[in-house]
């Protein structure tokens, strides 16, 4: 049976002042509910700073359920991280259901792009995803030839 | 029960509409609660009723509606 290549995309955005009410009002176990360890270390520095990063980690965790698409029991928040990388850009790990479902969907590789402005923090999120033909949903993208045209 | 989940949503939900105005079995989601307004119901809940949400529990249709949200403390207040 033929394999194939296939694109998911998921975004969210979240109001940073919502997250700093979450934590003012919860707070360890807001952050610890939601948040990993490694996710909490790499959000540091003043309040403002540290809120607009948990918020562009949620909006990371939210765009990244979009795209595992659960069709009931959705992933625990901690089970999709993400990872700061020295260089500074980051990646998405996961584990437990989350994986499960990445797996499930022939998800090989994800690719996030975190970003703030305002009190508004947004991520996108990207999966390939390689999956026998019947699997893969042709229509979301569209097979183009030579000169970017639909066939 | 119903009051104090209501109070909740009225709180934490983020909802651009009156609470009252949304029935028992009214989409929360489609009347625009976000997923993080829904982690703040989550954890408020807890607050009220002195309950923990299993990770069984979390997922979307559990704070989908006041009736799921009723059925959910049925459950755990219950167990």
């Amino acid at each position: 049976m033929r394999t194939g290549t296939a694109l998911r995309v998921g975004a969210d955005v979240v109001v940073i002042h919502q997250v700093a009410e979450s934590v003012d009002r919860f707070g360890a176990r807001y952050l610890e509910r939601v948040y990993t360890e490694h996710e909490l270390r790499s959000c540091t520095g003043s309040p403002a700073s540290r809120n607009a990063s948990l918020a562009a980690r949620f909006a990371a965790k939210e765009a990244t359920i979009k795209v595992l698409r659960p069709r009931d029991h959705q992933p625990d928040w901690r089970s999709v991280e993400v990872r700061r990388d020295a260089g500074g850009w980051c990646t998405m790990a996961l584990t437990g259901h989350a994986a499960a479902l990445a797996d499930q969907a022939g998800i090989d590789e994800l690719a996030v792009s975190l970003t703030h402005e305002g009190d508004m923090a947004a991520a996108v999120v990207v999966a390939l995803c390689h999956a026998e033909d019947e699997t893969i949903d042709h229509g979301a993208l569209p097979a183009l030839d030579a000169f970017g045209r639909k066939n | 029960m119903d009051e104090r989940i209501r109070t909740i949503l009225r709180e934490y939900g983020q909802l651009p509409l009156e609470v009252d105005k949304i029935g028992d079995d009214d989409d929360l989601y489609q009347a625009g609660m976000t997923s993080h307004a829904s982690v703040n119901v989550m954890l408020a809940l807890e607050d009220e009723f002195d309950i923990e949400f299993p990770e069984a529990m979390l997922a979307k249709g559990t704070f989908e509606s006041v009736a799921a949200i009723r059925t959910a403390l049925g459950e755990l207040i219950g167990a």
